[in-house]
């Protein structure tokens, strides 16, 4: 009997939390604020569900909702990153 | 594109992701972090909009230019000390675009690929679709509220009412009950029932929650927007979104555990509400003496010392002070006074706010030290000036077992030689405790407005 594609997922998914909890441990507590800006752009990549939804040809209420879904994604998107390289690029070096 | 390379390109955006994260770890590293998440985004729509059903692009480009627009318009004007709200509006969207995927994939389901033999949606996927759906409603109304108080349209108060949490449980079992119905028999009724309850719960969840609890709260619905966004990728059978989803849920999850530990709060006691409003308790106060002085005293002082300590509260934020009090520092340090920052991490109103209002004025970022690097060295200090904070310099966290805000980790500003204080008056923190700091001997009072004190100490200077 083959495993279940939901299995792999779940592996996946399992291991992706191990990674993000020792990888934001080791964001520098000055830079918090920027991080929850850049997770708040990344986990807008549920934008390639609203494509699914927009990207068939006959117009329908999926479509619509697929639509309006890309466009909030969107500003969450541009404005996440946006957003963090403006708070980033002051957190430069200052030259003395 | 084969489904194998399709699946390969998912890999390299996830794994951009990881690196995006990564590297926050410092501020050198930070914007090639950015430039990474960038990166993976631009591989995971890439790869999605050459797949073969997407055949119509018009749309798809209108929501792009659109969505960028407003996105990029709003990201540069936003002014640094409202980034709270446009963090807690941000996630609203998320959960909403989670909703409406949810939603385009109830009402066809064969485009998403997540149909049985016999043309119904099949189990596994239809539980994860109420889960995407409903935890994204909740983000959606959470976040809409937390946005709410945050940006003052309703007030910092905790809303309560008798029955509330037996209210909550109700809908919450309802959840769980129309969840379980829907992934036996995937009716649309029960799928749109069981959205429109989570909306209001998330409601509900977060009315309770006072104004002082807010960073808690954002971190949490930062948390809850990746999971969101794992349930929709379990749907979608997309390893990118999956992995997202893991990497922002653990982040907003650890978020919250420093802001819950930092305020010496439990998660139970800040999800069940009714605490930290914006008016203050009026706490008995003391009639003890206290030694108060003027711009003038407090420049002698801070020019005559060799090291100072500022540490900067939400006070100073909500005053605009940071580029005058970094104006200060800078002609501190050219008298030849060492100068430092210590920031507290509830010091603003979302974890790490206050470094980046700090950034913002031009200080130095090797100059803001966090609680744990500057505490050793608060009894080397000559004078340390606290302004806009009041709390987290309590000593009674470490000295007073019957204090409610004992065990709260403080910045032990105690512990230098003189404390200068600038504060309206007396009153209590949002703990609503006295502070014995206040009536120290070694403890001077400054009563004035932050930046109306902060700007003649400079002149002083």
């Amino acid at each position: 009997m083959e495993v279940d594609p939901l299995i792999w997922e779940l592996s996946i998914f399992v291991l992706a939390i191990f990674v993000g909890y020792y990888v934001v441990w080791s964001v520098t507590p000055a830079l918090h604020t920027p991080l929850m800006a850049i997770t708040n752009a990344i986990s807008s990549v549920i934008i390639v569900g609203a494509l699914i939804a927009a990207g068939p040809e006959a117009a329908s209420a999926a479509k619509v909702m697929g639509f309006a879904a890309m466009t909030l994604a969107a500003i969450n998107i541009f404005g996440g990153f946006v957003v963090t390289q403006r708070m980033l690029q002051m957190f430069k070096k200052k030259q003395r | 594109m084969s489904p194998n390379l399709t699946a390969l390109a998912y890999l390299a955006a996830s794994v951009c992701f990881v690196l995006a994260l990564r590297g926050l770890a410092s501020p050198n590293s930070a914007r090639r972090g950015n430039q990474f998440g960038i990166a993976g985004m631009a591989i995971a729509i890439g790869t999605t909009v050459v797949n073969p059903e997407i055949v119509s692009y018009g749309w798809i480009l209108a929501a792009l230019v659109l969505g960028g627009g407003i996105g990029t318009v709003i990201a540069l004007r936003i002014h640094m000390t409202a980034m709270p709200q446009l963090v807690a509006a941000f996630h609203s969207l998320v959960g909403m675009a989670a909703v409406l995927v949810a939603a385009a994939a109830m009402t066809n389901p064969a485009a998403f690929g997540i149909t049985g033999a016999d043309g119904a949606i099949r189990m596994a996927s239809a539980i994860e679709m109420a889960l995407g759906v409903a935890i994204g409603a909740i983000t959606f109304s959470g976040s809409v509220v937390a946005f709410a108080k945050l940006q003052g349209l309703v007030s910092g108060n905790p809303v309560v009412f008798p029955g509330q949490h037996l209210l909550n449980l109700v809908i919450g079992i309802g959840i769980v009950v129309a969840t379980v119905l829907f992934a036996q028999s995937p009716d649309p009724t029960l799928f749109w029932g069981l959205t429109a309850a989570a909306f209001v719960i998330g409601l509900l969840l977060i009315i309770p929650i006072g104004g002082a609890d807010m960073p808690v709260v954002i971190s949490m619905l930062n948390s809850y927007s990746g999971w969101a966004a794992a349930g929709i990728g379990f749907t979608l059978g997309n390893s990118a979104l999956i992995v997202t989803g893991a990497l922002v849920g653990s982040s907003g999850a650890i978020l919250s555990y420093i802001m819950v530990r930092a305020m010496n709060r439990s998660f139970v006691s800040v999800i069940l509400g009714g605490f930290g409003g914006d008016a203050t308790v009026t706490a008995a106060r003391s009639d003890r003496p206290v030694k108060s002085g003027s711009a003038e005293d407090a420049a002698f002082l801070l020019e005559n010392a060799g090291s100072v300590v500022i540490v900067p509260g939400y006070g100073l934020a909500v005053a605009q002070a940071q580029h005058v009090l970094a104006e200060m520092a800078e002609k501190l340090k050219a008298k030849g006074v060492r100068v430092r920052y210590a920031i507290h991490p509830v010091a603003g109103r979302m974890p790490g706010h206050m470094n980046v209002l700090l950034a913002e004025a031009n200080v130095p970022y090797e100059d803001v030290l966090e609680l744990e690097e500057i505490n050793p060295d608060f009894a080397n200090t000559d004078v340390a000036i606290v302004i806009g904070a009041n709390d987290v310099t309590n000593p009674a966290a470490r000295n007073d077992p019957t204090s409610p805000i004992f065990g709260m980790p403080v910045l032990d500003v105690d512990k230098a030689n003189t404390v200068l204080f600038v504060k309206r008056s007396l009153s209590p923190g949002y703990a609503g405790i006295d502070n014995d700091l206040f009536y120290a001997d070694g403890t001077m009072m400054l009563f004035a407005d932050a930046k109306k004190m902060v700007q003649d100490i400079a002149k002083e200077l």
